[in-house]
């Protein structure tokens, strides 16, 4: 490892990655479903939502490894899954992809140590939560299970991960709502850069689909509701008929090395962290500031941090939830970029897997890095009718094949927590 | 074998997901079936359940084996 000193920045790169979302399971499944304009987002199935006003979300497909549908028992013996709330499992699951995509294997105590882990979440395990404080109200409170606390702490998504391969690093959890998976993997990113670890599976996992979690959020009246017939249509980021964001589940997980230690060993590398920004917008508990300027900062700071040229840049994965803010973000890209917003190709994937919460900014940072990997923008689904006119291509309906060298992947989340992650083909 | 031991065999294979034959009276939950602390707490939760008793934590702390659960719940039931 090299000396911790702050003087010291290294060159990240990611050479592994691991999906579980509302399209399937496994990053080529998920990108080629994606790339199809397939929609994951369907009537809720995993509980009865019928007296609830949103009854549409992005549930992860049960089936086969080999149908690129999960069934658990094919990842976590069934006697380790009752200690684990829903977002530990996706999560274990997606870090398992992605440390097996890397190829990465620790041989020495001192390579172990220098591998850590930091996989965030913005909610946890409500779930879990929720049953136990039901066996509280009823008198139960001696069933609570012994597996009750570490089943639903967020950063234990990042124990079990370490504990099952033995990752000795630094290990730590990202906490900031729905951006914790880009904080997640730009905070790892630094760690590596400055020299904490040479190796940091980093990402964001989520499991909030559950009657308190849409409850929850539909009293907040963050979520679609006019589209519980059609759900498919539900996520229209930027269309005028969007009312409001359809929730998914899932986890994205990649794996950071540092760049010399991933050429030694011949590793297959996806692209390079080049830039990484964070803002806080000091205004609104859930609405962003006037102008998204919150986001134009991260941006901005992203941009400075890996020493480009907006005019560089040749995607963006915006965070386009589907809800009044869309076009903030969309005003916020306009003044950063001016007239290189012409060239520019800008897409929301929550269209169609919905948001992950605290797992969105990873998954959308894997498809950051796969749009670099095959120069394909993914598509906008649902961009029938623009609520607001730009220069920008929004690559509605249909993925286009372009030239992506650079591209920016943002995430926001309530409490005006901003973050962006600029990656680079290598 | 009881009703008693039959049963506690089982909860023992679901809850620690081992083979049934490593399930002996003199199999310690922790030394010999792979069992933490955690799973031992939870697998007195799952006695209590299915056999209706309750098991003070002084007692709990002392079935460390099968055949000590097994005990434990037979003179349960015999006083009550």
């Amino acid at each position: 490892m090299a000396e911790n000193k702050l003087i010291c920045q290294r060159r990240v790169v990611v050479t592994g990655m691991g999906i579980v979302s509302p399209l399937g399971i496994g990053i080529d499944n998920v990108w080629k479903r994606l790339v199809a304009g397939e929609s994951g987002i369907n009537a809720i199935s995993s509980f009865d939502a019928s007296s609830l006003p949103a009854r549409v979300a992005g549930e992860v497909p049960a089936g086969t490894k080999s149908e690129g549908k999960l069934d658990l028992a094919e990842w976590i013996p069934v006697k380790d899954q009752k200690k684990m709330d829903r977002f530990i499992h996706l999560g274990l699951v997606a870090a398992m992809q992605a440390v097996e995509d890397s190829g990465w294997v620790p041989q020495t105590e001192d390579e172990r140590c220098a591998t850590g882990v930091m996989i965030g979440s913005g909610i946890g395990g409500l779930q879990t939560i929720y049953e136990a404080s039901v066996k509280v109200h009823e008198g139960n409170s001696r069933k609570i299970s012994p597996f009750f606390i570490p089943s639903s702490l967020i950063n234990l998504v990042s124990g079990y991960v370490s504990i099952k391969y033995g990752f000795k690093g630094p290990n730590h959890a990202a906490v900031t709502a729905c951006a914790s998976g880009v904080h997640a993997i730009g905070d790892a990113a630094r760690l590596i850069a400055l020299g904490d670890a040479d190796v940091m599976v980093a990402g964001g996992a989520e499991s909030a689909v559950c009657a308190l979690g849409i409850a929850g959020f539909a009293s907040a009246r963050a979520l679609s509701t006019g589209f519980n017939d059609t759900p498919e249509k539900a996520s229209r980021t930027w269309d005028k008929d969007r009312d409001g964001f359809v929730m998914g589940e899932g986890a994205g997980i990649v794996v950071l090395e540092e760049y010399e230690h991933a050429k030694a060993r011949g590793a297959k590398i996806y692209g390079e962290v080049i830039g990484y920004g964070m803002s806080g917008d000091a205004y609104h508990i859930t609405a962003p500031a006037e102008g998204h300027d919150g986001a134009y900062r991260a941006m901005r700071a992203a941009i400075k941090n890996a020493g480009i040229a907006v005019e560089d840049i040749n995607y963006v994965n915006a965070h386009g939830t589907s809800t009044i803010a869309d076009d903030l973000e969309l005003e916020a890209v306009e003044r950063l970029f001016g007239d290189a917003g012409k060239k520019l190709a800008m897409s929301s994937t929550k269209t169609s897997i919905g948001h992950l919460l605290g797992a969105a900014g990873a998954v959308e940072a894997i498809f950051s890095l796969l749009a670099i990997r095959d120069n394909i923008a993914p598509p906008t689904l649902n961009l029938d009718n623009p609520s607001k006119e730009t220069m920008i291509d929004r690559v509605a309906h249909e993925a286009q094949q372009r030239q992506v060298n650079i591209a920016l992947s943002n995430s926001f989340g309530f409490g005006g927590t901003n973050a962006s992650l600029l990656f680079k083909k290598v | 074998m009881s009703d008693i031991a039959d049963k506690v065999k089982k909860i023992v294979v679901e809850h620690l997901g081992v083979e049934e034959a490593k399930v002996t009276p003199e199999a310690s939950f922790i030394d010999d079936l792979g069992a933490d602390s955690l799973d031992t707490v939870e697998l007195v939760m799952a006695f209590e359940e299915a056999f209706s008793v309750e098991i003070p934590e002084d007692s709990a702390e002392k079935i460390a084996t099968v055949k000590d659960a097994i005990d434990y719940i037979e003179k349960q039931k015999q006083s009550a």
